[in-house]
């Protein structure tokens, strides 16, 4: 039964894996998503009929130091990405390891903010700040979280016996794009939220 | 029918026939569908300039858009009948032609233009701040009913409103919960009540008489029940009427009238309903009362203003009125007939 | 050696019912789909019959103002997200990787897993008319009317979380349709050798994929506001209810031409295989596809006319609103070229075909009319918008796809539908929907507003709201005859060719039905019209190998506990929040045992 057409396993039109091309249009989508909490926050910007205002409470300094953290786990994804790919597995893991750190790190940071800002009395209900403030940043914070959970559940498949696969690169790779651009979003909501004056 | 000769013309002719019997019948239900409800809320019997602008670019576009039914109705008929399958014929196998479909790009094209242009220019006119000596009144959308008030002169009233013909009117749009849409459309297009937003319409009406209108924008249970009147008056009348509402509520020794004035008190009306003149009627979360014997309809144009009908009202608003802010008071007979005694004196 | 086409896959040997509930195959999903979403499109027109049968004679008192509010709420959501919307993926389901000349979509089990979400999400829409309540606040919901203030029940917590559920069905399906359009493609079939099917369903995949993110904002924040006291869209705190309805058109203008292009789609293969003709202007159908779903994200204000937007957008609006009429003109006339000259073969798939043009036409005339803003003033929110709306959503969409139920029944079953039966069911359901759908301008005309449950009598609309009526039970009259036919149909023996109709495509290469891996060789693609350039060119396709050993991937149940999952999560939100958490755990426990699933 083994003689025959065997099928071309992964072959595809574009060359670009199908996974891979999965993950890019549906950073597409993740895109608008967030194009429209953003746009929702830009609307809402001095629109709040009472306290705390975002001028009030905004920590820029702290902030900038979780975002810092936050660019420095893009840095090490790009190094778990090379170790992936050059068969680095040693580096790939510490590294993956590392940007695993840093992502709870900013998440640490943002469950402190919250925790101040409802402290201060900031709350979802409190005026159109703090509702598009949370449900934006918060947005952000839960695909945070779910890229860490991504990325611990790479590392945790690097450990077994049979590591990655033969995917591995690819694994990584597409990991490493999702994680990217939940750094970018970070950028911009940093800078409408904390940095452009209200 | 074939390809060739006498079938290719009968195909046409038939094609052209169809298609000439079926707009002939159309125009015609169209034609007549839009004087049908002249009396009432048709769209194509303007009785303001405003409308009668939006009427001219409504024909304009109605017989743009009729042609390219026309045109393509015709054209599926007449390649239907020509190119039905038969026997020996081998189809043209062409993969297009640039020059056409240039051709029918560039036809829509120009519809287009003739269609948008004099609808900007519409647009700019009517939707430019009122005139200066534009009589303001204040529309403001309830669940479900309308309150109109005319700040200028006074006026307070629900559901019915006067306006004096040949002047235009500017009304301020406002709603207290939900969105609303206020339309008339022999008076003019229709335009929302947004909470928190403050819209404007305006238009100068020329003829005299009653006009229908009703909310458009769905808005809960009774969306549908939420009707209103506008009148327009000549100058005289306008004045007749103004002077009326903005009189206190009659007073009178009647006893009856005495009796029913109590019971508005004791069945707890006043916390909703204001009476001016009868200073415990202060509320506001229902219609004002003070003239509500001279209006034609209440409940807005659920139920006509008779004894017959303000009974059913009172024994029972939201079985009427589905959902009615106004709840079932559970009044007795006798209660009902003190209060429509009083509510019967407020002319 | 024994014929290998049933080595393919390892399906275990299950009970039937467990076969196609953990099946991966897209052909089996995709009739999972279409019977799913027949159904739902029966219920959304017995929920439009009793609308109906509530409207025949004023002051109607069928049913009371509470359950027509529900019914018109459900049946637009029904018709929309449960049954036309899905009946497209059905279609694409089956014929995306036939027409591409691929063994099974991109990601198999994502495909299940999205039919899944699909059937959570519809049943728990639906089920809410026994929880409490239906949503009544109109399929796009305004607030604040639909905030909690004003919308104390869960009704319109159904609609959020069920549109939610729903959305993420939809996008997964996009993700993996365009990735199987854009990525899979047989040898030789470069973008412009695309059928024209495939294209719309691209198009239609992308504007899923940029418009659905936005109305999951949307319903996120309309949740935010109903259970946690933010005021997005309650004026009280600043908050604006016309945000709501800019996401909401962002969305929902795309989201009308999600619904037609999949009908596009089907008759640009319909009318040429039928004409015997190739598509007139093949590229120029293309590129105004692609102009229709770039300019349908500009013009969603035209939802918005009466609003109060002022005299810029207004004049703006009108303009790009306007515009769409002209790539729409054009396709409409490459349809009619395709027939001039033609041999054409009018069977009922044709029929229906043909009627798209002229349908589809009516109600795009009076989109543009509705596009001057001047004019719409009049006719928005009165009986002139439901008629467009059934024009292009009925005479179009639901048109189309009945073609495609007749052009593609005898490849998907081996069948063919009775034309005689087709014919009479193809009449009643023209006749009976301009019946009801034509006197609706006049409605509108003589100032009907929509969405009331009830009307006086004697203002001109006593007639045409009773004939509309009567041209509803006749539509469903068809319907009913198409139902029967199916079933008739079903029970007569497998007769059909491989090709039938002589299609240009490549699923007409193959067995009908098309056996487990679709093809024995994926035939090499040389022209736009595969399968008619190797006729005329002599070529015949390679013949079946003699072994044939193709790996299709194992059937999966994950799909299952993942959609489970995320149901869980729903109805946590819904109910107790707990249960969501059981929810999220079940997620994981999925998404888990799925990833280290052995695939071969
Ligand atoms: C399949 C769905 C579908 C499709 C394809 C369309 C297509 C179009 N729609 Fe429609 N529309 C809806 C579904 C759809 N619509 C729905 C559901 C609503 C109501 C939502 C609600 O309120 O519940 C709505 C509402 C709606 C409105 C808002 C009405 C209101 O509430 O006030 C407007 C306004 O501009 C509009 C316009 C258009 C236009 C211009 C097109 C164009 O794309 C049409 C283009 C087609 C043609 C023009 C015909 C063919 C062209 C030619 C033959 C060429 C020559 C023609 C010319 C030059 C004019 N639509
Ligand atoms: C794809 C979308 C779609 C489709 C196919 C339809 C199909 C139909 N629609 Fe719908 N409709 C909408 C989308 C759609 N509609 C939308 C978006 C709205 C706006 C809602 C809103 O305002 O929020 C609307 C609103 C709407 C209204 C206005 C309600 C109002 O404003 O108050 C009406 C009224 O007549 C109506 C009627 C119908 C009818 C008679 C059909 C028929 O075509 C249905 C035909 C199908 C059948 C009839 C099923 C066949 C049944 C059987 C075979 C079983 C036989 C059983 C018996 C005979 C009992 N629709
Ligand atoms: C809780 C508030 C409330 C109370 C109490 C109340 N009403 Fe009303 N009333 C309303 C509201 C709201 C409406 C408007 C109902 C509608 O049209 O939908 C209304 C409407 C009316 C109307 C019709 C007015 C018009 O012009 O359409 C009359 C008459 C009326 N009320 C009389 C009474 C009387 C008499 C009582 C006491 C027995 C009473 N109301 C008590 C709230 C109230
Ligand atoms: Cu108010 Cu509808
Ligand atoms: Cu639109």
């Amino acid at each position: 039964m083994a003689a025959g057409t065997h099928e071309v396993e992964h072959h595809t039109s574009l060359g670009v894996d199908n996974r891979k091309l999965l993950m890019w249009i549906f950073l597409a989508s993740e895109c608008l998503f967030f194009g429209t909490l953003i746009s929702t926050y830009l609307i809402f910007k001095g629109q709040s009929l009472v306290g705390p205002y975002p001028d009030d409470i905004l920590d820029i300094p702290l902030t900038s130091l979780s975002t810092f953290v936050l660019l420095m786990s893009s840095l090490t994804m790009v190094l778990a990405v090379y170790g992936a790919q050059h068969g680095r597995l040693g580096m790939m893991k510490a590294m993956l390891f590392a940007t695993i750190l840093l992502g709870v790190g900013f998440l640490g940071f943002q469950v402190y903010e919250f925790r101040h800002f409802a402290h201060v009395g900031l709350n979802l209900g409190t005026n159109q700040f703090g509702a598009s403030f949370f449900v934006l940043t918060g947005f952000h914070g839960l695909h945070v979280g779910i890229g860490v959970a991504y990325l611990i559940s790479l590392l945790f498949g690097s450990m077994r016996r049979s590591g990655l696969g033969k995917d591995r690169a690819l694994w990584v790779d597409t990991a490493g794009l999702y994680w990217h651009f939940v750094d970018i979003v970070w950028i911009v909501v940093f800078t409408v939220v904390y940095l452009i004056p209200s | 029918m074939g390809r060739s000769g006498p079938g290719r013309i009968i195909a046409i002719v038939v094609s052209l026939l169809i298609t000439a019997a079926v707009s002939a019948i159309l125009w015609y239900w169209f034609h007549e569908s839009a004087f049908l409800g002249a009396d009432f809320m048709s769209t194509f019997e303007p009785a303001s300039e405003n409308a009668q602008r939006i009427q001219d670019i409504y024909v304009l576009i109605f017989w743009l858009a009729g042609a390219v039914f026309v045109g393509v109705l015709a054209l599926t008929l007449i390649f239907s009948f020509m190119f039905r399958e038969k026997e020996g014929v081998e189809a043209k196998q062409i993969h297009g032609n640039s020059r056409l479909e240039v051709l029918w790009t560039f036809i829509p094209v120009i519809i287009v233009v003739v269609m948008a242009v004099p609808t900007f220019n519409t647009i700019i006119d009517l939707e430019a701040d009122a005139p200066d000596d534009a009589l303001e009144v204040v529309a403001r959308g309830y669940q479900w009913w309308f309150e109109f008030e005319i700040p200028e002169l006074g006026v307070v009233t629900a559901n019915e409103v006067h306006i004096p013909v040949d002047r235009p009117v500017n009304f301020r749009l406002e709603s207290a919960d939900v969105i609303h849409s206020f339309w008339v459309p022999r008076l003019m297009g229709k335009k929302d009540m947004v909470p928190g937003h403050v819209n404007q319409i305006w238009f100068t009406p020329h003829e005299v008489g009653e006009f229908r209108g009703q909310c458009a924008e769905f808005c809960g249970l009774s969306h549908a029940n939420m009707r209103f009147r506008v009148h327009v008056d000549s100058a005289a009348d306008f004045d007749t009427w103004v002077a009326a509402q903005t009189a206190d509520a009659a007073t009178s020794e009647d006893e009856a009238i005495l009796a029913g004035m109590q019971q508005f008190t004791q069945s707890g009306c006043i916390g909703c309903h204001t009476v001016r003149g009868n200073d415990l009627a202060a509320g506001v979360a229902g219609p004002d009362l003070t003239h509500v014997a001279s209006r034609g309809t209440i409940a807005s144009g659920t139920l006509a203003n008779t004894p017959e009908d303000m009974e059913r009202w009172l024994s029972d608003p939201p079985a009427v009125k589905p959902g009615s802010l106004m709840p079932n008071l559970n009044l007795s007979d006798e209660e009902i007939d003190r209060l429509m005694a009083y509510l019967d004196s407020l002319q | 050696m024994a014929t290998a086409v049933g080595t393919a896959g390892q399906v275990t040997e299950r009970s039937g019912i467990w076969e196609w509930m953990t099946t991966v195959d897209h052909k089996k999903i995709a009739i999972l789909y279409g019977i799913t979403s027949f159904f739902f499109f029966v219920v959304g027109g017995i929920e439009a019959l009793l609308v109906r049968t509530q409207l025949a004679v004023p002051n109607g008192t069928v049913i009371d103002a509470d359950l027509y509010n529900q019914l018109f709420t459900t049946h637009a959501l029904t018709m929309i997200f449960l049954a036309v919307m899905p009946l497209g993926v059905s279609f694409f389901n089956y014929f995306i990787p036939l027409q591409i000349g691929a063994r099974d979509v991109a990601f198999p089990r994502l495909n299940m897993l999205s039919y899944w979400v699909y059937l959570i999400g519809a049943v728990m829409l639906t089920a809410s008319f026994f929880l409490g309540g239906a949503p009544d606040g109109g399929w796009f919901g305004y607030a604040p009317l639909s905030d909690r203030a004003y919308s104390p029940g869960s009704q319109m917590d159904f609609y959020v979380i069920s549109l939610i559920i729903l959305g993420i069905s939809s996008l997964i399906g996009a993700l993996n349709f365009a990735v199987t359009i854009i990525n899979m493609r047989a040898p030789g079939m470069s973008m412009m050798r695309l059928p024209v099917y495939m294209w719309m369903t691209l198009i239609t995949a992308f504007l899923l994929i940029l418009s659905l993110p936005v109305l999951t904002v949307g319903l996120i924040e309309l949740y935010f506001d109903r259970n946690f006291g933010t005021h997005f869209f309650a004026p009280e705190m600043g908050g604006d209810p016309i945000l709501w309805q800019h996401i909401f058109w962002i969305f929902g203008h795309p989201e009308v031409y999600i619904l037609i292009l999949p009908s596009m789609g089907v008759i640009s293969e319909v009318i040429p295989v039928m004409s015997r003709k190739p598509l007139f202007g093949y590229a120029a159908v293309v590129f105004a596809g692609a102009a229709i779903g770039v300019l349908g994200f500009g013009v969603w204000s035209h939802h918005m006319f009466t609003t109060g937007l002022g005299t810029v957008p207004q004049v703006v609006f009108s303009a790009s609103t306007m515009a769409i009429g002209i790539p729409t003109g054009i396709k409409i006339f490459n349809w009619l070229g395709t027939m001039y000259g033609g041999n054409i073969r009018f069977n009922t798939a044709m029929y229906f075909a043909v009627s798209f043009l002229v349908l589809f036409t009516i109600g795009g005339i009076s989109g543009v009319m509705h596009a001057s803003p001047s004019v719409d003033s009049h006719q928005q929110d009165s009986y002139f918008v439901v008629a467009h709306i059934h024009y292009v959503l009925f005479g179009g969409a639901v048109m189309g796809m009945f073609s495609g139920m007749f052009y593609w029944f005898p490849k998907i079953t081996g069948r063919f539908l009775d034309e005689t039966s087709g014919k009479i069911s193809f009449w009643l359901m023209f006749i009976g929907m301009n019946a009801t759908f034509f006197p609706m301008h006049f409605l509108g005309i003589s100032g009907m507003p929509r969405r009331i449950y009830t009307y006086e009598e004697g203002l001109g609309w006593d007639t045409w709201n009773f004939v509309a009526t009567v041209g509803a039970f006749i539509l469903a009259l068809g319907v009913l005859f198409f139902i029967v036919n199916f079933f008739q149909t079903m029970r007569k023996p497998r007769t059909a060719p491989a090709d039938p109709w002589g299609g240009s495509t490549l699923e007409w290469a193959t067995t009908s039905p098309p056996p487990d891996h679709n093809f024995d060789v994926v035939p090499e693609v040389r022209d736009r019209d595969p399968l008619w350039y190797n006729r005329d060119h002599g070529i015949s396709l390679p013949a079946r190998p003699e072994h044939l050993h193709i790996h299709l991937p194992p059937p999966s149940y994950f799909p299952m506990i993942v959609a489970m999952g995320i149901g869980l999560i729903g109805v946590g939100l819904l109910s107790h929040l707990a249960l969501s958490f059981v929810g999220v755990a079940v997620l994981i426990y999925g998404i888990w045992g799925w990833s280290l699933e052995p695939t071969s």
